[in-house]
Protein backbone atom coordinates (compact mmCIF):
# COMPACT_ATOMS: atom_id res chain seq x y z
CA UNK A 1 0.00 0.00 0.00
CA UNK A 2 1.15 3.46 -0.39
CA UNK A 3 1.96 5.73 2.08
CA UNK A 4 0.61 8.55 2.90
CA UNK A 5 0.30 11.72 5.28
CA UNK A 6 -2.36 12.96 7.22
CA UNK A 7 -3.81 16.12 8.90
CA UNK A 8 -6.80 16.87 11.51
CA UNK A 9 -7.55 20.23 11.14
CA UNK A 10 -9.73 21.62 13.38
CA UNK A 11 -11.63 24.16 11.23
CA UNK A 12 -13.17 23.70 8.15
CA UNK A 13 -11.25 26.58 6.91
CA UNK A 14 -8.03 24.68 7.20
CA UNK A 15 -9.32 21.59 5.64
CA UNK A 16 -10.56 23.80 2.56
CA UNK A 17 -7.02 24.68 2.24
CA UNK A 18 -6.32 21.66 2.06
CA UNK A 19 -8.14 20.12 -0.30
CA UNK A 20 -7.18 23.25 -2.53
CA UNK A 21 -3.74 22.42 -2.12
CA UNK A 22 -4.02 18.70 -2.24
CA UNK A 23 -6.62 18.41 -4.53
CA UNK A 24 -7.84 14.98 -6.23
CA UNK A 25 -4.43 13.28 -4.59
CA UNK A 26 -6.20 13.75 -1.00
CA UNK A 27 -9.41 12.16 0.23
CA UNK A 28 -11.64 13.02 3.54
CA UNK A 29 -11.77 10.93 6.25
CA UNK A 30 -14.41 10.98 8.73
CA UNK A 31 -15.92 7.57 10.35
CA UNK A 32 -13.86 5.91 7.60
CA UNK A 33 -15.47 2.89 7.19
CA UNK A 34 -15.62 3.04 3.39
CA UNK A 35 -12.59 4.86 2.48
CA UNK A 36 -10.40 2.26 4.41
CA UNK A 37 -11.40 -0.62 2.45
CA UNK A 38 -11.50 1.67 -0.88
CA UNK A 39 -7.40 2.67 0.32
CA UNK A 40 -6.81 -1.45 1.57
CA UNK A 41 -8.24 -2.34 -2.32
CA UNK A 42 -6.35 -0.08 -4.15
CA UNK A 43 -9.45 1.61 -5.62
CA UNK A 44 -8.40 4.98 -3.67
CA UNK A 45 -4.82 5.47 -3.24
CA UNK A 46 -4.52 9.18 -1.55
CA UNK A 47 -0.98 11.07 -0.95
CA UNK A 48 -3.27 12.76 2.00
CA UNK A 49 -5.90 12.01 4.22
CA UNK A 50 -7.94 15.18 5.75
CA UNK A 51 -9.34 13.47 8.96
CA UNK A 52 -12.24 15.91 9.69
CA UNK A 53 -13.48 14.54 13.00
CA UNK A 54 -11.90 17.01 15.28
CA UNK A 55 -14.08 20.21 13.56
CA UNK A 56 -16.60 21.03 15.49
CA UNK A 57 -19.09 22.70 13.22
CA UNK A 58 -19.19 19.78 11.51
CA UNK A 59 -21.27 18.03 14.26
CA UNK A 60 -24.39 19.74 13.85
CA UNK A 61 -27.77 18.37 14.09
CA UNK A 62 -30.55 20.93 14.71
CA UNK A 63 -33.50 21.93 13.58
CA UNK A 64 -33.13 25.58 11.69
CA UNK A 65 -35.34 28.26 9.57
CA UNK A 66 -37.78 25.00 7.99
CA UNK A 67 -34.98 22.63 7.74
CA UNK A 68 -33.14 19.56 9.91
CA UNK A 69 -29.72 20.14 9.18
CA UNK A 70 -27.57 16.92 9.51
CA UNK A 71 -23.52 17.84 10.07
CA UNK A 72 -21.12 15.76 7.30
CA UNK A 73 -20.05 14.91 11.29
CA UNK A 74 -22.69 12.99 12.44
CA UNK A 75 -23.05 9.24 12.82
CA UNK A 76 -25.46 6.85 12.37
CA UNK A 77 -25.35 5.86 15.83
CA UNK A 78 -26.34 9.64 16.87
CA UNK A 79 -29.11 9.55 13.89
CA UNK A 80 -30.63 6.94 15.51
CA UNK A 81 -30.57 8.19 19.09
CA UNK A 82 -31.70 11.88 18.53
CA UNK A 83 -35.55 12.55 18.51
CA UNK A 84 -35.71 15.42 16.30
CA UNK A 85 -34.44 12.94 13.34
CA UNK A 86 -37.13 10.13 14.68
CA UNK A 87 -39.85 12.84 15.16
CA UNK A 88 -38.99 14.65 11.85
CA UNK A 89 -37.30 12.51 9.61
CA UNK A 90 -38.59 9.13 10.56
CA UNK A 91 -37.89 7.55 6.96
CA UNK A 92 -34.44 8.40 7.67
CA UNK A 93 -34.32 6.78 11.50
CA UNK A 94 -36.18 3.82 9.68
CA UNK A 95 -33.19 3.38 7.06
CA UNK A 96 -30.23 4.41 9.23
CA UNK A 97 -31.34 1.58 11.68
CA UNK A 98 -30.88 -1.00 8.84
CA UNK A 99 -27.51 0.36 7.98
CA UNK A 100 -24.49 -2.48 8.96
CA UNK A 101 -24.46 -2.73 11.99
CA UNK A 102 -23.95 -1.00 15.23
CA UNK A 103 -20.17 -1.03 15.65
CA UNK A 104 -19.87 0.29 11.88
CA UNK A 105 -22.78 2.66 12.66
CA UNK A 106 -20.74 3.99 15.74
CA UNK A 107 -18.23 5.57 13.41
CA UNK A 108 -19.83 5.52 9.99
CA UNK A 109 -22.21 8.95 8.95
CA UNK A 110 -24.82 9.63 6.84
CA UNK A 111 -22.67 11.97 4.96
CA UNK A 112 -19.85 9.97 3.90
CA UNK A 113 -22.44 7.30 2.57
CA UNK A 114 -23.85 9.57 -0.37
CA UNK A 115 -20.48 11.06 -0.98
CA UNK A 116 -18.95 7.39 -1.53
CA UNK A 117 -21.74 7.18 -3.72
CA UNK A 118 -22.54 3.43 -4.74
CA UNK A 119 -25.58 2.79 -5.96
CA UNK A 120 -26.69 1.12 -2.90
CA UNK A 121 -26.04 3.92 -0.79
CA UNK A 122 -28.15 3.27 1.81
CA UNK A 123 -29.49 6.86 2.84
CA UNK A 124 -29.65 7.87 -1.08
CA UNK A 125 -33.68 7.04 -1.33
CA UNK A 126 -34.78 8.09 1.96
CA UNK A 127 -33.42 11.29 1.32
CA UNK A 128 -34.08 11.50 -2.23
CA UNK A 129 -38.24 11.21 -1.43
CA UNK A 130 -37.30 14.28 1.05
CA UNK A 131 -36.12 16.56 -1.67
CA UNK A 132 -32.88 17.02 0.89
CA UNK A 133 -30.36 19.95 -0.40
CA UNK A 134 -26.47 19.17 -0.09
CA UNK A 135 -24.27 22.47 1.09
CA UNK A 136 -20.66 22.25 -0.84
CA UNK A 137 -18.05 24.61 0.28
CA UNK A 138 -14.84 25.44 -1.35
CA UNK A 139 -12.59 28.03 -0.49
CA UNK A 140 -14.22 30.20 -3.31
CA UNK A 141 -17.89 29.75 -2.88
CA UNK A 142 -20.28 27.61 -1.14
CA UNK A 143 -23.44 25.91 -3.04
CA UNK A 144 -26.38 24.21 -2.53
CA UNK A 145 -27.40 21.44 -4.84
CA UNK A 146 -30.74 19.32 -4.77
CA UNK A 147 -29.83 15.47 -3.69
CA UNK A 148 -31.51 14.16 -7.13
CA UNK A 149 -28.78 16.21 -9.16
CA UNK A 150 -26.21 15.02 -6.81
CA UNK A 151 -25.09 11.57 -7.99
CA UNK A 152 -23.48 11.84 -11.44
CA UNK A 153 -22.58 7.84 -12.00
CA UNK A 154 -21.62 4.71 -9.34
CA UNK A 155 -19.49 6.51 -7.14
CA UNK A 156 -19.62 9.87 -8.80
CA UNK A 157 -20.88 13.08 -7.63
CA UNK A 158 -20.70 16.59 -8.40
CA UNK A 159 -18.34 17.22 -6.15
CA UNK A 160 -15.39 19.10 -7.22
CA UNK A 161 -11.73 17.85 -5.93
CA UNK A 162 -11.26 21.16 -3.85
CA UNK A 163 -15.22 21.01 -2.09
CA UNK A 164 -16.31 19.73 1.07
CA UNK A 165 -19.79 18.29 1.62
CA UNK A 166 -20.51 19.64 4.88
CA UNK A 167 -23.58 19.39 5.60
CA UNK A 168 -27.48 18.10 3.93
CA UNK A 169 -30.51 20.13 4.96
CA UNK A 170 -34.30 18.33 4.50
CA UNK A 171 -37.09 20.71 4.49
CA UNK A 172 -39.35 19.74 7.44
CA UNK A 173 -42.71 19.17 5.78
CA UNK A 174 -46.01 20.38 7.31
CA UNK A 175 -49.17 18.47 8.27
CA UNK A 176 -49.72 14.80 8.25
CA UNK A 177 -47.39 12.63 6.10
CA UNK A 178 -45.73 8.97 6.39
CA UNK A 179 -42.96 7.46 5.07
CA UNK A 180 -40.65 3.77 5.23
CA UNK A 181 -37.85 2.19 3.46
CA UNK A 182 -37.82 -0.98 2.51
CA UNK A 183 -34.06 -2.85 2.47
CA UNK A 184 -33.47 -6.62 1.13
CA UNK A 185 -30.30 -7.70 2.67
CA UNK A 186 -28.97 -10.92 3.03
CA UNK A 187 -28.97 -10.90 6.75
CA UNK A 188 -28.95 -8.58 9.69
CA UNK A 189 -25.67 -7.01 10.22
CA UNK A 190 -24.81 -6.88 6.59
CA UNK A 191 -23.84 -3.22 5.00
CA UNK A 192 -25.21 -3.56 2.05
CA UNK A 193 -28.79 -3.34 -0.04
CA UNK A 194 -29.35 -5.96 -2.72
CA UNK A 195 -32.25 -3.21 -3.13
CA UNK A 196 -34.05 -0.56 -1.29
CA UNK A 197 -36.89 1.14 -1.57
CA UNK A 198 -38.48 4.41 -0.12
CA UNK A 199 -41.43 6.44 -0.29
CA UNK A 200 -43.12 9.23 1.25
CA UNK A 201 -46.92 10.17 1.04
CA UNK A 202 -48.69 13.35 2.28
CA UNK A 203 -52.41 13.89 3.07
CA UNK A 204 -53.10 15.08 -0.41
CA UNK A 205 -51.58 11.82 -1.37
CA UNK A 206 -48.38 13.45 -3.09
CA UNK A 207 -46.09 10.39 -3.62
CA UNK A 208 -42.42 10.27 -3.68
CA UNK A 209 -40.52 7.16 -4.39
CA UNK A 210 -36.95 6.50 -4.79
CA UNK A 211 -34.54 3.19 -4.93
CA UNK A 212 -31.31 2.77 -4.57
CA UNK A 213 -29.31 -0.62 -5.95
CA UNK A 214 -31.27 -0.95 -9.38
CA UNK A 215 -29.68 1.09 -11.17
CA UNK A 216 -25.67 3.29 -11.77
CA UNK A 217 -27.48 5.84 -9.35
CA UNK A 218 -30.02 5.56 -6.47
CA UNK A 219 -33.15 7.00 -8.35
CA UNK A 220 -36.57 8.77 -7.86
CA UNK A 221 -39.28 7.21 -10.11
CA UNK A 222 -41.71 10.13 -11.61
CA UNK A 223 -43.42 7.88 -13.59
CA UNK A 224 -44.62 6.12 -10.97
CA UNK A 225 -45.04 9.34 -8.63
CA UNK A 226 -47.45 10.71 -11.18
CA UNK A 227 -49.50 7.93 -11.67
CA UNK A 228 -50.10 7.64 -8.33
CA UNK A 229 -50.67 11.68 -7.37
CA UNK A 230 -53.93 12.40 -5.67
CA UNK A 231 -55.23 9.15 -5.31
CA UNK A 232 -55.22 6.32 -2.63
CA UNK A 233 -53.95 3.05 -3.02
CA UNK A 234 -55.57 0.39 -4.35
CA UNK A 235 -54.27 -3.09 -5.83
CA UNK A 236 -54.88 -1.73 -9.00
CA UNK A 237 -53.14 1.36 -8.95
CA UNK A 238 -49.92 -0.52 -7.47
CA UNK A 239 -49.80 -2.78 -10.53
CA UNK A 240 -49.86 0.19 -12.72
CA UNK A 241 -46.89 2.01 -10.24
CA UNK A 242 -44.99 -1.17 -10.57
CA UNK A 243 -45.52 -1.42 -14.03
CA UNK A 244 -43.99 1.94 -14.07
CA UNK A 245 -41.21 1.13 -11.72
CA UNK A 246 -39.83 -1.78 -13.94
CA UNK A 247 -40.10 0.64 -16.84
CA UNK A 248 -37.31 2.91 -15.21
CA UNK A 249 -34.72 0.67 -12.75
CA UNK A 250 -31.98 -1.12 -14.60
CA UNK A 251 -30.58 -3.50 -12.28
CA UNK A 252 -27.49 -5.39 -12.59
CA UNK A 253 -26.71 -8.97 -11.48
CA UNK A 254 -23.61 -9.48 -9.26
CA UNK A 255 -22.30 -11.57 -6.51
CA UNK A 256 -25.23 -10.32 -4.25
CA UNK A 257 -28.40 -10.83 -5.90
CA UNK A 258 -29.15 -12.02 -9.88
CA UNK A 259 -31.16 -9.33 -12.38
CA UNK A 260 -34.57 -11.34 -11.72
CA UNK A 261 -34.56 -11.26 -8.40
CA UNK A 262 -33.64 -7.75 -7.97
CA UNK A 263 -36.41 -7.00 -10.30
CA UNK A 264 -39.18 -9.32 -8.77
CA UNK A 265 -38.17 -7.39 -5.40
CA UNK A 266 -38.52 -4.07 -6.65
CA UNK A 267 -42.17 -4.82 -6.96
CA UNK A 268 -42.56 -6.88 -3.64
CA UNK A 269 -40.86 -4.38 -1.96
CA UNK A 270 -42.67 -1.25 -3.20
CA UNK A 271 -46.13 -2.96 -2.34
CA UNK A 272 -44.71 -2.92 0.83
CA UNK A 273 -43.31 0.53 1.07
CA UNK A 274 -45.96 2.05 -0.12
CA UNK A 275 -48.61 0.13 2.16
CA UNK A 276 -46.68 1.70 5.37
CA UNK A 277 -46.44 4.68 4.21
CA UNK A 278 -50.17 5.50 2.94
CA UNK A 279 -50.98 3.71 6.77
CA UNK A 280 -49.22 5.43 8.31
CA UNK A 281 -49.97 8.92 7.06
CA UNK A 282 -53.36 8.00 7.72
CA UNK A 283 -52.93 5.66 11.46
CA UNK A 284 -49.44 6.68 12.57
CA UNK A 285 -49.42 2.71 12.05
CA UNK A 286 -47.50 0.08 11.93
CA UNK A 287 -44.23 1.66 13.98
CA UNK A 288 -41.33 3.40 12.35
CA UNK A 289 -38.33 1.04 13.23
CA UNK A 290 -40.25 -2.31 12.04
CA UNK A 291 -39.18 -4.45 9.51
CA UNK A 292 -41.23 -4.54 6.62
CA UNK A 293 -39.95 -7.37 4.95
CA UNK B 1 6.09 10.80 8.03
CA UNK B 2 5.80 9.74 11.50
CA UNK B 3 3.62 11.03 14.02
CA UNK B 4 3.55 10.97 18.00
CA UNK B 5 0.32 9.77 19.15
CA UNK B 6 -1.02 9.56 22.92
CA UNK B 7 -3.71 8.14 24.04
CA UNK B 8 -5.24 6.01 27.13
CA UNK B 9 -5.61 2.44 26.88
CA UNK B 10 -6.99 0.06 29.49
CA UNK B 11 -6.37 3.17 31.85
CA UNK B 12 -2.83 3.76 30.95
CA UNK B 13 -1.38 6.63 28.79
CA UNK B 14 0.52 5.24 26.08
CA UNK B 15 2.73 7.38 23.72
CA UNK B 16 3.86 6.01 20.21
CA UNK B 17 5.24 6.81 17.24
CA UNK B 18 2.88 5.67 13.72
CA UNK B 19 2.80 6.32 9.82
CA UNK B 20 -0.54 7.55 9.01
CA UNK B 21 -0.99 4.26 7.14
CA UNK B 22 -0.70 1.73 10.08
CA UNK B 23 -3.47 0.14 10.78
CA UNK B 24 -4.61 0.13 14.21
CA UNK B 25 -5.80 -3.49 14.55
CA UNK B 26 -1.87 -3.88 13.48
CA UNK B 27 -0.50 -1.72 16.41
CA UNK B 28 -2.71 -2.42 18.76
CA UNK B 29 -2.19 -6.30 17.97
CA UNK B 30 1.85 -6.17 17.19
CA UNK B 31 3.34 -3.59 19.16
CA UNK B 32 0.33 -3.50 21.95
CA UNK B 33 0.29 -7.04 22.68
CA UNK B 34 -3.70 -6.28 22.85
CA UNK B 35 -4.00 -9.45 21.26
CA UNK B 36 -7.91 -9.77 22.07
CA UNK B 37 -8.48 -8.44 19.38
CA UNK B 38 -8.68 -10.30 16.47
CA UNK B 39 -8.65 -10.47 12.53
CA UNK B 40 -11.30 -11.61 11.32
CA UNK B 41 -12.91 -10.58 8.16
CA UNK B 42 -10.40 -7.34 7.80
CA UNK B 43 -14.14 -4.94 6.35
CA UNK B 44 -15.94 -4.88 9.37
CA UNK B 45 -18.38 -7.75 8.90
CA UNK B 46 -17.52 -10.06 11.90
CA UNK B 47 -16.64 -7.93 14.73
CA UNK B 48 -13.92 -10.31 16.08
CA UNK B 49 -11.98 -6.52 16.01
CA UNK B 50 -13.89 -4.68 18.03
CA UNK B 51 -13.02 -2.40 20.75
CA UNK B 52 -14.74 0.20 22.90
CA UNK B 53 -13.17 3.69 22.02
CA UNK B 54 -14.74 6.53 23.78
CA UNK B 55 -17.38 4.84 25.23
CA UNK B 56 -18.77 3.24 21.89
CA UNK B 57 -17.73 0.10 20.43
CA UNK B 58 -15.74 0.26 16.68
CA UNK B 59 -13.69 -1.72 14.40
CA UNK B 60 -10.46 -1.54 15.07
CA UNK B 61 -9.50 -3.16 11.26
CA UNK B 62 -11.39 -0.17 9.65
CA UNK B 63 -9.42 2.25 11.33
CA UNK B 64 -5.86 4.10 11.13
CA UNK B 65 -3.51 4.22 14.36
CA UNK B 66 -2.90 7.88 14.22
CA UNK B 67 -7.03 8.35 14.32
CA UNK B 68 -6.92 7.54 18.10
CA UNK B 69 -4.96 10.54 19.01
CA UNK B 70 -6.19 12.06 22.39
CA UNK B 71 -8.71 9.68 22.63
CA UNK B 72 -9.30 6.09 25.39
CA UNK B 73 -9.76 2.78 24.34
CA UNK B 74 -10.90 -0.36 26.10
CA UNK B 75 -9.87 -3.82 25.39
CA UNK B 76 -11.31 -6.78 27.33
CA UNK B 77 -7.67 -6.76 28.57
CA UNK B 78 -8.51 -3.99 30.58
CA UNK B 79 -11.95 -5.21 31.92
CA UNK B 80 -10.85 -6.97 35.10
CA UNK B 81 -9.30 -3.80 36.79
CA UNK B 82 -11.97 -1.51 34.91
CA UNK B 83 -14.33 -3.45 37.39
CA UNK B 84 -16.06 -4.96 34.48
CA UNK B 85 -15.31 -8.77 34.71
CA UNK B 86 -19.21 -9.35 35.52
CA UNK B 87 -20.04 -9.75 31.71
CA UNK B 88 -17.37 -12.17 31.00
CA UNK B 89 -17.86 -14.73 33.44
CA UNK B 90 -21.59 -15.00 33.12
CA UNK B 91 -20.91 -15.63 29.60
CA UNK B 92 -17.87 -18.63 30.38
CA UNK B 93 -20.66 -20.04 32.84
CA UNK B 94 -23.17 -20.32 29.83
CA UNK B 95 -20.10 -21.88 27.80
CA UNK B 96 -21.31 -19.23 25.76
CA UNK B 97 -18.34 -19.67 23.56
CA UNK B 98 -16.16 -22.75 21.95
CA UNK B 99 -13.06 -21.79 19.93
CA UNK B 100 -13.13 -18.30 21.45
CA UNK B 101 -12.31 -16.10 18.64
CA UNK B 102 -15.02 -14.09 18.86
CA UNK B 103 -15.85 -13.51 22.16
CA UNK B 104 -14.08 -10.38 22.78
CA UNK B 105 -16.37 -8.53 20.11
CA UNK B 106 -19.34 -10.08 21.72
CA UNK B 107 -18.67 -8.81 25.19
CA UNK B 108 -17.92 -5.62 24.17
CA UNK B 109 -20.97 -5.53 22.39
CA UNK B 110 -22.95 -6.70 25.16
CA UNK B 111 -21.45 -3.86 27.68
CA UNK B 112 -21.91 -0.97 25.56
CA UNK B 113 -25.66 -2.26 24.49
CA UNK B 114 -26.09 -3.01 28.48
CA UNK B 115 -24.62 1.27 29.37
CA UNK B 116 -27.51 2.47 27.15
CA UNK B 117 -30.45 0.24 27.46
CA UNK B 118 -30.62 -1.53 30.88
CA UNK B 119 -33.39 -3.48 30.32
CA UNK B 120 -33.28 -4.49 26.42
CA UNK B 121 -36.14 -7.28 24.72
CA UNK B 122 -34.45 -9.94 22.98
CA UNK B 123 -35.29 -7.92 19.48
CA UNK B 124 -32.51 -4.92 20.91
CA UNK B 125 -30.17 -7.41 21.80
CA UNK B 126 -30.37 -9.21 18.43
CA UNK B 127 -30.10 -5.96 17.15
CA UNK B 128 -26.88 -4.69 19.22
CA UNK B 129 -24.94 -7.94 18.53
CA UNK B 130 -26.47 -8.36 14.91
CA UNK B 131 -22.31 -7.39 13.92
CA UNK B 132 -20.58 -10.06 15.57
CA UNK B 133 -20.47 -13.30 13.92
CA UNK B 134 -19.57 -16.67 15.93
CA UNK B 135 -19.46 -19.87 13.52
CA UNK B 136 -19.01 -21.94 16.73
CA UNK B 137 -22.32 -21.30 19.20
CA UNK B 138 -25.17 -21.35 17.27
CA UNK B 139 -25.52 -17.90 19.17
CA UNK B 140 -28.04 -20.11 21.40
CA UNK B 141 -25.86 -19.79 24.57
CA UNK B 142 -24.59 -16.51 23.96
CA UNK B 143 -28.54 -15.21 24.34
CA UNK B 144 -28.89 -16.50 27.34
CA UNK B 145 -25.71 -15.67 29.12
CA UNK B 146 -26.74 -11.74 27.95
CA UNK B 147 -30.97 -12.35 29.33
CA UNK B 148 -29.61 -13.49 32.74
CA UNK B 149 -26.59 -10.64 32.45
CA UNK B 150 -29.83 -8.32 32.11
CA UNK B 151 -31.72 -10.30 34.60
CA UNK B 152 -29.06 -9.15 37.36
CA UNK B 153 -29.03 -5.91 36.04
CA UNK B 154 -32.81 -5.91 36.91
CA UNK B 155 -32.18 -7.70 40.18
CA UNK B 156 -29.37 -5.05 41.15
CA UNK B 157 -31.32 -2.02 40.29
CA UNK B 158 -34.51 -3.27 42.29
CA UNK B 159 -32.37 -3.61 45.54
S1 LIG C 1 -12.00 -8.02 11.54
FE1 LIG C 1 -12.90 -6.12 11.89
S2 LIG C 1 -14.98 -6.55 11.61
FE2 LIG C 1 -14.07 -8.42 11.02
S1 LIG D 1 -16.84 -19.39 19.72
FE1 LIG D 1 -15.78 -19.74 17.90
S2 LIG D 1 -16.33 -18.02 16.71
FE2 LIG D 1 -17.58 -17.81 18.43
Amino acid sequence: MLAFDYRRPLVIEDALSLKKEWGVSSSLLMGGTDLFLAIDEGARSPEMLIDLKNIKELKTLEEKEGYVIIGAGTTYSELIDSELIHSTLPGIWESSRLVASMGVRNAATLVGNICNAVPSAESAAPLLVRDAMVHLSSLKENRIIPINDFFTGPRKTVLQSDEILTKVAVPLVMGEFGESYVKLGRYRGEDIAQVGVSVFVDSDFNYKIAYCAVGPVPMRIPKAEDLLRGKDISPELIEKAQAAILDTVSPIADIRASREYRIHMCRIMFEKAVGAAVSRMKTSQPEYGIRLI
Amino acid sequence: MVREIEFILNGFNQTLSVKPSEKLIDVLRDRLGVTSVKYGCGKGECGACTINLDGKTVRSCLMYAVEIDGRTIETIEGFPRLGKREIQDIYIKHNAFQCGFCAPGFILSTEELLNMISDPSEEEIKEALAGNLCRCTGYKNILEAVAEMVDIRKREKAL
